[in-house]
C-alpha cells in the first residue's frame, strides 16, 4: 500500500529530535501495551506482517499525529477482535461474554527467556529454490499493491546487485492478510545511492534492502 | 480535520469489530471536530481496561506481563551489544565469527539463538560507514539494544535516513569525510541490523569492560562512532 508508512525518501519532516537519557517507556501505559502486545502473540493468531498492515492502515494524519504505542494500541485492539480472541463487545464492557470459559495464558514468565530470542518467527526450514545468487543484477518491480508490502516505493524499478542470500522466510504480502507463508528466499540487494537518486548522490554511496524473491526480476 | 486520541481510539475498537476481510482494516473514520485536548489519564485508563479483560479471559498471564516490562526496561539494552563489540575489538577469532554469522556469535552470550531470529552485523571502518533504518516501521535489533528510542522511530529519521544519510549523520554530531562509502540497511525484512564501530584511538590499554562501558547505543545505529576515553577520566 502506498501509505504514509513508506517514507523513506520523504524531505521536510524536520530535524531528528534525540532525547537525552531517554526512558525505554515514557509511561506505564506504554509499557503495558507493549508487553500485552508481546504476551497475546503468544497465541500465534497473528504475525508481525499483520500486526504492521494495522499501523498502516491508520489514516495518515493519525499516523503521523499519534504516538508510536498509541499505533501500538489501535493494532493491538483491532487483531485482538478481529482473529478472534476477544469481541468487540467486550471491549467496551471491561468484561468476558457471559459463559466464557476462562483461557489458560500460553505464556508464563518462566518461557519468556526462551520466547524472546524467536519472537519474530519468520525464517522457515523448508526447501525453496533460490531465483537469484550474490553478484546478480537485480530490478526491483515496479509493484503498488493495495495491501501490505515490504517493497518501499523508493526502490521500485530500480537497478539494484544481490549481495547475499539470507535463506528462506515467509511473504509478508500473503502473510499480513493470512493468505499464506508463501515462502522464498530473502536477499540483502545494494542499490547505488546514484541509482535511487540521482546524480547528486555520492558516487560511492550505497543503500541496501531486504528483498524476497517475489520483489525481483533479472536485469 | 484533527481528531483527539479519544475519538481515535474509540473509533479504533469500533472499527476492529466491523472489520471482517483481511483487505484494508479501516482502523478509524475520520472525524471534523477541532478539539485539540489530549486525554492521556483516559487512555491509562483504557490500557488497564485491556488489560483486565486479557487477565480474566487468562489470554495473559499478569505476571508475564511485569516480566516483560521488567525485561526490557532493566536487562536487555544496549549494554548486550556493548559487550558483544567490545569481544569482537579483543578477539579477532570472535569478530570474524560475529560478522559471518552473527546469530552464533552473539550466542556465545546467550542473547540469541543459532536457530532464532535472525541479525547481521556490519562492520564501521576507516573507509566504510554503515548506518541502520527501517523506513516501513521501526525494526531494530531488540536482542542486543533493546527497545528503540523515539527518534529511531520517528519520521525524519526514516524519511531522511536513505536519501541524506550524510545530512541526518551531521545532526548527530558526525561530518563524514567524502570519501568515506555510506552503506545504510533499510532493515526491510525479518533480518536484524547491528553496527560494529571502530574501536577507537588510544584504548589499547582498556580491558574488555572498560572497552564495553565505551560503546553507545547510537553507535551500534550508526549515527555516532565511539568516542575515545576522556582525558582524565577514568574508565
Amino acid at each position: 500500500m502506498n501509505g504514509i508508512h513508506d517514507m523513506g525518501g520523504m524531505q521536510d519532516m524536520g530535524p531528528v529530535e534525540h532525547e537525552k537519557n531517554e526512558p525505554v517507556f515514557h509511561a506505564p501505559w506504554e509499557s503495558r501495551v507493549f508487553a500485552m502486545f508481546a504476551a497475546t502473540g503468544a497465541w500465534r493468531k497473528w504475525n508481525l506482517d499483520a500486526f504492521r498492515h494495522t499501523r498502516e492502515v491508520l489514516p495518515p494524519d493519525d499516523y503521523l499525529r499519534v504516538s508510536y504505542y498509541e499505533q501500538w494500541f489501535s493494532g493491538l485492539l483491532d487483531l485482538l477482535v478481529r482473529r478472534g480472541l476477544v469481541t468487540a463487545a467486550e471491549i467496551e464492557s471491561g468484561v468476558p461474554a457471559p459463559g466464557t470459559v476462562k483461557a489458560t495464558p500460553p505464556l508464563t514468565p518462566d518461557k519468556i527467556p526462551a520466547a524472546l530470542p524467536n519472537r519474530i518467527h519468520a525464517q522457515r526450514d523448508v526447501k525453496v529454490s533460490p531465483r537469484f545468487q550474490a553478484g546478480q543484477r537485480v530490478r526491483a518491480r515496479n509493484i503498488n499493491p493495495v495491501g501490505h508490502t515490504r517493497l518501499p516505493r523508493y526502490a521500485r524499478g530500480k537497478f539494484g546487485m544481490v549481495d547475499r542470500d539470507h535463506g528462506v522466510f515467509v511473504f509478508p504480502d500473503t502473510n499480513a492478510h493470512f493468505l499464506g507463508e508463501k515462502p522464498q528466499h530473502v536477499y540483502s540487494v545494494r542499490f547505488a545511492a546514484r541509482e535511487l537518486w540521482g546524480e547528486q548522490a555520492p558516487q560511492k554511496d550505497s543503500v541496501y534492502l531486504d528483498m524476497w524473491d517475489d520483489y525481483l526480476d533479472p536485469a | 480535520m484533527t481528531t483527539n486520541r479519544r475519538d481515535f481510539l474509540t473509533a479504533a475498537v469500533t472499527a476492529a469489530g466491523a472489520a471482517l476481510t483481511p483487505e484494508l482494516p479501516r482502523a478509524h473514520e475520520h472525524q471534523h471536530d477541532h478539539e485539540h485536548q489530549a486525554v492521556p489519564s483516559d487512555l491509562t485508563l483504557r490500557v488497564k481496561a485491556l488489560e483486565s479483560l486479557l487477565v480474566e479471559k487468562g489470554l495473559v498471564d499478569r505476571a508475564a506481563l511485569d516480566t516483560l516490562v521488567d525485561t526490557y526496561e532493566n536487562k536487555i539494552g544496549p549494554r548486550n551489544g556493548a559487550r558483544v563489540v567490545a569481544h569482537a575489538w579483543v578477539d579477532p577469532a570472535y569478530k570474524a565469527r560475529l560478522l559471518a554469522d552473527a546469530n552464533d556469535a552473539m550466542s556465545d552470550f546467550g542473547y540469541l539463538s543459532k536457530q532464532g531470529d535472525r541479525m547481521v552485523v556490519v562492520e564501521n571502518t576507516s573507509t566504510v560507514h554503515n548506518l541502520i533504518v527501517c523506513t516501513l516501521c521501526s525494526c531494530y535489533p531488540w536482542p542486543v539494544l533493546g527497545l528503540p528510542p523515539v527518534w529511531y522511530k520517528s519520521a525524519p529519521y526514516r524519511s531522511r535516513s536513505v536519501i541524506d544519510p550524510r545530512g541526518v549523520l551531521r545532526e548527530f554530531g558526525l561530518d563524514l569525510p567524502a570519501d568515506v562509502e555510506v552503506r545504510v540497511w533499510d532493515s526491510t525484512a525479518e533480518l536484524r541490523y547491528l553496527v560494529l564501530p571502530e574501536r577507537p584511538a588510544g584504548t589499547e590499554h582498556l580491558n574488555e569492560e572498560q572497552l564495553a562501558a565505551l560503546v553507545t547505543r547510537d553507535s551500534m545505529v550508526g549515527v555516532t562512532k565511539v568516542a575515545p576515553p576522556q582525558a582524565g577520566v577514568s574508565s
